[in-house]
């Protein structure tokens, strides 16, 4: 391809950025300041540059990291550096919320106003953010801030998260560059949680002064309890130490699987029964197996860490907590499916995470837990760590691999499924962060015993992110079939609870009348709703519900990647009904409720992926289920005043 | 003439469109069954030279014992499947579609669109008068043609074709997300800016008058556009000795505009700056 450059140079700041990542341009082809005699007898491109387009995504972080926005120059420079195209490289660099294409302070202040932190007080807490640093989006004294989607830290809500864009922070040991820089700015990043206004506006000045955050244990109420099987280690095993996760039984798993063969470990995993934690509920014996049989090679590994449901935090707190495990999960499954490579793809928000599994991940490495042979057993097996940059529908799987290639994360359309053609077109085998850590306590306490936990159909221990108006909020571990009402009595359910919303914004909500539902795939669904990715969150009467629907549409609208139209136009025609409906109610609401019921009915029929099929779901359930604006269950809008007056007199 | 290329003989598969029995070759795509078995089915994405993006979702039909319903261009007929294109949901769908396009977008340029539209029974007005639209104004950066991006349905089809699977130039992408997604030049720069090459295959692909041709745009907006009035000839380009097929539009003795035809074996469509834009010549008298 030939490609087209403007006349922008980077600054030496941005260049300096991308070269860290990619080492020095060999030629004036990919970016070289000086044209050599070299130069000029030979061309590089073709496939071996354009291959390398997988680092896209990381370059635009390396410089958004560094300056804190990306510049025409340095988005020119990454594309002569990795032969991908300028308008190609812009339309990536604009899909993704936490990159800036315009210039913006270094230091950008990213409030949470979902579900939970709405829940508990985001509302407040932007009007002093509001006061002390100006409105959203404006620059005051080297700061900017803007509303952000969750944060994945809904049990200290209202959440914020502070990141300051500069140069690396030198190795731990190590002097900083000695001419001069060293007084330059440092990348920092700090979260403020629970947060108050006070709070944040001192950590965007210093993010690097800011109070440490709570250690992830803090986020389990049962840490250190008996009995615990995901979450045992959390709060008791240093998440640093490679050693302490052994003493705690680590890597006793990967031994039985190399015992056991991959064959094996299939086995063990369907016998098991364990079905996927990430929403789908598919069960992963089988989605190994048929990876494993592909005949296509390479085989690839890909865990999904971009947790951005609102209200989910248990892959976090467990990544934070227990790093270790999900290396070694990642492991096994790779040894199983017959994958060399893994892919960790972690949302960009999460930055304790990644600091967590990059250090877990070099110390893996260098004891041979990873690399080129996997504890001796011939086995080569490396993972390696992507950062998301702020897309919620990265989390789906085709997006997400979309993403790490370098391309828009917008899904793909299935089928070909990715067990046939899923990253870089090969048979890949895609977890998330619960499904994998389930594996280890398989292959140790082996199928059978695994199985009889739970129930017939849906097996083992499960992990529910509690959060909004409990006395306790946190990961919980339980076995599939505690009923909801169980969940919340360990939770601490509020006085006067008014709903509950399973499985988070793409999910939907149950009355104080159904709590004994049990929480099992099956049972969730006869109740005609979902455990999705596992999110509780707890409604009571202080809260006004019209402006909680609101927000998921707000919601969908911002994350939807735009790529088919019910979902693209769909989402804002849910989101402009809801608003009609909170500002006006009355007499239009039940053509506002008929309208949202026909626009949800083919935005869940006809969209591409589960972004826009979930769309409207935990909307809809409020209407059936909880009789907001006033509709009966299942039944046709009423007519009349009463319409549209329901939850918004609770307050 | 209709040009068919040789392609090594294909299985036929078999499977139940609309309750008929039907039989297609392997890899056939449930539309190309429809359009065999003489069903109309409404499309704006897909692209008969083009890999069909399916995100206009018009096409959708409904699969046997699948959850949601599947694009027609691009979903494969597979042995034993039952497909309904004509029920209650798909229908449903479709026309909502119609009505989320037609209330964002100006869809005055795209063929057929008002006739399935009536067909559908589709009301765009229904969302209001505050209903968000794109509102953009046309991109005159150039003399050769204009970027109406009002009309944009982002159906990707231009994207593809100055992308890998035509011109390799490489000039246009998606950028932003979601409602606010736009088809856009890097950095937004003007075309002259960017690295068009004048190409036209955008224009030819463009399902919906977004994209045409400066001549069209400047008599539209004069109002002397008149289709009705135009005559088309296919002959042979002049410029160089590849012999691309032209087809010039001509009204009132005029050129104004070039397309080509897609059944062409060789070039399915696709011209060169010259053979698409390099007409004026002909009318200098």
């Amino acid at each position: 391809m030939d490609l087209h450059f403007g006349d922008c140079k980077p600054t030496d700041e941005e260049r300096e950025a991308v070269d860290a990542l990619l080492g020095p341009p060999a030629s004036a082809w990919e970016g070289g300041a000086e044209r050599g005699e070299a130069d000029l007898r030979w061309a590089v491109g073709g496939r071996a540059a354009r291959e390398r387009r997988d680092l896209l995504l990381p370059a635009l972080h390396a410089v958004n990291d560094r300056t804190g926005w990306i510049s025409e120059g340095a988005l020119d420079y990454v594309c002569r550096r990795l032969t991908v195209p300028p308008a190609e490289a812009y339309g990536v660099a604009t899909f993704y919320a936490m990159f800036a294409v315009r210039p913006r302070p270094a230091t950008v202040v990213h409030v949470c106003t979902d579900l939970a932190c709405a829940v508990n007080g985001s509302a407040g807490l932007r009007a002093g953010i509001e006061e002390r640093l100006g409105a959203a989006g404006m620059a005051a004294g080297g700061v900017t801030w803007q509303p952000s989607p969750c944060l994945g830290l809904c049990e200290r809500a209202p959440a914020a998260l502070v990141l300051r864009a500069g140069e690396p922070a030198p190795a731990p040991g190590t002097e900083g560059p000695s001419d001069g820089r060293g007084a330059l700015r440092r990348r920092a990043s700090a979260v403020v949680a629970p947060a108050t206004a006070e709070g944040v506006a001192s950590a965007a000045g210093a993010p690097e002064a800011a109070p440490s955050e709570p250690s992830a244990a803090m986020a389990v109420p049962q840490a250190g309890q008996d009995g615990l099987i995901l979450l045992r280690r959390v709060g008791v095993a240093d998440p640093a130490s490679l050693d302490d996760y052994r003493a705690h039984g680590g890597y006793s798993a990967l031994r039985r699987a190399f015992a056991l063969g991959p064959a094996g470990v299939i086995r063990e995993v369907t016998d098991a029964g364990l079905a996927g934690r990430g929403g789908a509920a598919f069960p992963t014996g089988r989605k190994w197996q048929a990876t494993a049989a592909q005949p296509d090679h390479p085989h690839y590994l890909v865990c999904n860490a971009d947790e951005s449901e609102p209200g989910t935090f248990k892959d976090r707190v467990v990544m934070e907590g227990d790093p270790y495990a999900l290396i070694e999960a990642m492991t096994i499954a790779g040894y199983a499916t017959g994958a060399h490579r893994g892919y960790l793809y972690i949302r960009g928000e999460y930055p304790s995470a990644v600091a967590r599994l990059e250090h877990a991940i070099g110390r893996a490495r260098s004891r041979g837990f990873l690399g080129d042979d996997v504890l001796g057993q011939g086995y080569a097996f490396d993972i390696e760590l992507r950062r998301g940059a702020g897309a919620y529908i990265c989390g789906e799987e085709t997006a997400l691999f979309n993403s790490i290639e370098g391309y828009r994360g917008e899904p793909r359309s299935k089928p070909p499924f990715p067990v046939e053609k899923g990253l870089f077109g090969k048979p890949t085998a895609a977890n998330n962060v619960e499904t994998l850590v389930n594996v280890g306590p398989i292959l140790t306490m082996g199928a059978e015993a695994y199985a009889a936990i739970g129930t017939e159909s849906s097996t083992g221990p499960k992990l529910f992110c509690v959060s909004g108006r409990v006395a306790r909020p946190g990961v919980y571990e339980l076995p599939f079939g505690a009923t909801l009402g169980e969940l919340l009595d360990l939770a601490g359910r509020p006085e006067s609870l008014r709903a509950v919303l399973l499985g988070g914004a793409a999910g939907g909500f149950v009355g104080p009348d159904e709590l004994d539902i049990p929480l099992t795939f099956e049972g969730t669904r006869a109740a005609g709703t979902t455990l999705g990715s596992g999110v509780v969150l707890v409604i009571d009467d202080t809260v006004e519900l019209p402006r909680i629907l609101l927000r998921i549409a707000e919601f969908f609208r911002d994350e939807s990647c735009g790529q088919c139209v019910p979902c693209r136009i769909g989402t804002v025609r849910q989101e402009e009904a809801l608003h009609r409906l909170l500002d006006r109610g009355g007499a239009g609401a039940a053509a506002d409720v008929a309208l949202l019921r026909e626009i949800g009915q083919a935005m869940k029929d006809a969209s591409i992926c589960g972004l826009g099929q979930a769309a409207w779901s935990a909307v809809e359930s409020a209407i059936d289920r909880l009789g907001v604006y006033g509709t009966p269950v299942y039944g046709t809008p009423q007519q009349g005043s009463e319409a549209g007056q329901g939850p918004r007199g609770d307050t | 003439m209709t040009a068919v290329p040789l392609q090594p003989p294909r299985r036929l598969i078999e499977f139940s469109l609309d309750g008929q029995d039907t039989r297609v070759p392997e890899g056939s795509t449930i539309l190309e069954a429809c359009r065999a078995a003489g069903k109309d089915i409404p499309t704006l994405c897909e692209g008969d030279t083009l890999t069909p993006k399916n995100a206009c979702r018009v096409c959708v039909v409904e699969v046997e014992g699948a959850r949601t319903l599947a694009p027609a261009c691009s979903r494969r007929a597979e042995p034993g499947m039952a497909v309904r294109t004509d029920t209650g949901r798909a229908r449903h769908s479709r026309k909502t579609v119609l009505e989320l396009l037609a209330s964002a977008t100006d869809l005055s340029t795209t063929p057929r669109a008002a006739e399935w539209i009536k067909e559908y029974g589709a009301e765009p007005g229904r969302f209001g008068t505050d209903a968000a639209r794109l509102n953009e104004e046309p991109k005159v950066d150039n003399d050769l043609y204009v970027r109406d991006y009002d009309k944009c349905i982002q159906c990707y089809k231009c994207v593809d074709a100055c992308g890998d699977q035509w011109q390799n130039t490489f000039a246009i992408s998606v950028a932003g997300r979601g409602f606010d997604a736009r088809i856009s030049t890097e950095h937004d720069a003007p075309l002259t800016g960017s690295a068009c090459v004048y190409c036209g295959n955008c224009i030819e692909v463009c399902p919906t008058g977004a994209l045409s041709f400066k001549s069209e745009f400047d008599m539209r907006e004069a109002g002397t556009w008149d289709e009705s009035a135009q005559t088309e000839t296919t002959t042979v380009c002049a410029y160089c000795g590849v012999g691309c097929n032209v087809t010039l539009h001509v009204q009132e003795n005029e050129i104004v505009k070039v397309t080509s035809p897609h059944d062409n074996p060789v070039t399915h469509g696709n011209l060169c700056i010259k053979g698409r834009f390099g007409f004026q010549h002909v009318s200098q008298r």
